[in-house]
């Protein structure tokens, strides 16, 4: 069972995605996880055939315990040896992400499927009447009428709040924040942005959001300070920045997976791999490499109206940016009043790694890198 | 509406019901009110509204610029919206 995250000591399986005797390639799903942020895709890490599956469906087990064994490859001979997954501090080597839409398996809605487990019934086992034959919530209930089956224990967003709970109270119990606050003129980077949408059709336009994340990681590449782990020995820098982007679910709830060597991408690579996360990640379809290995968090409300985000650093990171609406604001210009679109852009960081001041040059550099998009 | 106008109209509107369920999967299809918005029922974001209009972009074939975004915020907007850039020659 890998380590989702620091908290994490448990994880229920769900299901398996793989049978003894199959073949199985690195970063292949293998299989469903439940814990406290949702149901969570576990990568296999190696290449080889599947020996045999240890721990059974519904089986609640501690975190680093065997889920299966493994034998290698006949072309890369090893010993049969346990399953191992991808956990944190090194994710997976990044790969181009299938759209949610294009994945295997039963199409079917978290909330249907959390039905499904409450009222104990088998998705695999029902036919679904919603869009290209998604399982819908009513055709779990259906099944559900016609099938006397034990229940396991109904479970709701509670684990998911319960987790946020425990992740943000040890963050303010351990981590002495402090706050620092830039608004920046986005008139260069929303003129860039509207030039380079008008000419492309919808599927390879822009967001915002996505050049706050570019400049956010490139940003968090050149000031080490901000990326990275504090641990027992300290601070430990990461190498490259896995960007956790603060996604929030329909219905409550929050989790923020990584996207991996983002300062290394280009910003329509960034814009595919969020919208790819975002998709699946509600519909519950996040993987393992993902969840546990961001490096620094962007968290934006401005889709939700607010000026200003004062963040909370997820432990065990030790910065956190956030991004406020952009609005139209007086703003002096060689003198003169004129309306520009500012954001507020907040930086959350841990003085045990950090100080003001170079709190402030980050900040100043993320405003830099926005105000010349072109070089993004 | 006349009766001629009306089919054509369920089915963009049926079309759009499934690309709004597989760019938003945890909405279920049987829940959509079509004249609510989108923002008030469903907590769609800018992401959501950006992948429901590559979707139908993809889908009909036809171009959208983003000023007009805003007019793809309940799902008989959206059938409007199609409706009318299909029925221009």
């Amino acid at each position: 069972m890998p380590s989702l995250g620091a908290d994490m000591v448990a994880g229920t399986l769900v299901e398996w995605r793989i049978k003894p005797g199959a073949s199985v390639r690195h970063g292949d799903v293998v299989a469903l996880i439940d814990t406290e942020k949702g149901i969570i895709d576990i990568e296999s890490f190696e290449d080889g055939i599947v020996e045999k599956l240890v721990v059974q469906p519904g089986t609640r087990v501690p975190v680093g315990a065997t889920l299966a064994f493994f034998q290698g490859e006949p072309s890369a001979p090893q010993a049969a040896g346990p399953m191992q997954a991808a956990g944190p501090p090194t994710p997976a080597p990044p790969t181009a992400a299938p759209p949610a839409a294009a994945r295997g398996g039963k199409r079917i809605s978290p909330a249907a499927r959390a039905k499904a487990r409450e009222l104990g019934v088998d998705v695999q086992g029902i036919e679904g009447t919603g869009p290209q034959g998604a399982v819908t919530l009513s055709d779990v209930e259906r099944a559900a009428a016609g099938v006397r089956a034990a229940a396991p224990a109904a479970k709701d967003r509670s684990g998911m709040r319960n987790a946020i709970a425990a992740s943000m109270s040890r963050s303010k119990r351990e981590i002495p924040h402090y706050y620092l606050q830039l608004a920046v003129d986005l008139r260069a980077a929303l003129d860039w942005l509207e030039t380079f949408n008008a000419s492309r059709p919808v599927p390879e336009r822009l967001l915002t959001a996505v050049l706050f994340n570019k400049a956010a990681a490139r940003a968090a590449a050149e000031r080490p300070g901000f990326n990275g782990y504090f641990g027992p020995r300290g601070f430990e820098p990461a190498s490259s920045v896995h960007l956790g982007v603060a996604i929030a679910l329909r219905g409550g709830g929050l989790v923020a997976p990584a996207i991996l060597n983002a300062e290394q991408k280009p910003l329509p690579v960034l814009m595919r791999e969020l919208q790819d996360l975002v998709t699946r990640v509600r519909a519950g379809h996040m993987r393992g490499s993902e969840i546990a290995s961001a490096t620094i968090t962007v968290t934006s409300l401005g889709d939700e109206g607010v000026d200003i985000v004062y963040p909370i650093i997820h432990p065990p990171q030790v910065a956190i940016i956030g991004f406020g609406s952009v609005v139209e604001r007086p703003w002096a210009v060689d003198g003169r009043i004129e309306a520009r679109p500012i954001v507020n852009v907040t930086l959350a960081a841990d003085h045990r790694v950090t100080d003001g001041r170079v709190g402030a040059q980050f900040l100043a550099r993320i405003r830099d890198l926005l105000m010349q998009p072109a070089d993004l | 509406m006349t009766e001629s106008s009306a089919k054509p109209d369920a089915s963009v509107s049926a079309r759009i019901l499934a690309l709004l369920v597989e760019v938003a999967p945890d909405v279920d299809p049987q829940s959509v009110r079509p004249e609510k918005n989108f923002r008030e029922q469903f907590d769609f974001d800018s992401m959501d509204t950006f992948s429901l209009a590559a979707a139908i972009h993809t889908s009909f074939g036809i171009d959208i610029p983003e000023r007009d975004y805003r007019q793809l915020a309940s799902l008989d907007k959206c059938t409007a919206y199609v409706a009318a850039k299909l029925a221009k020659p």
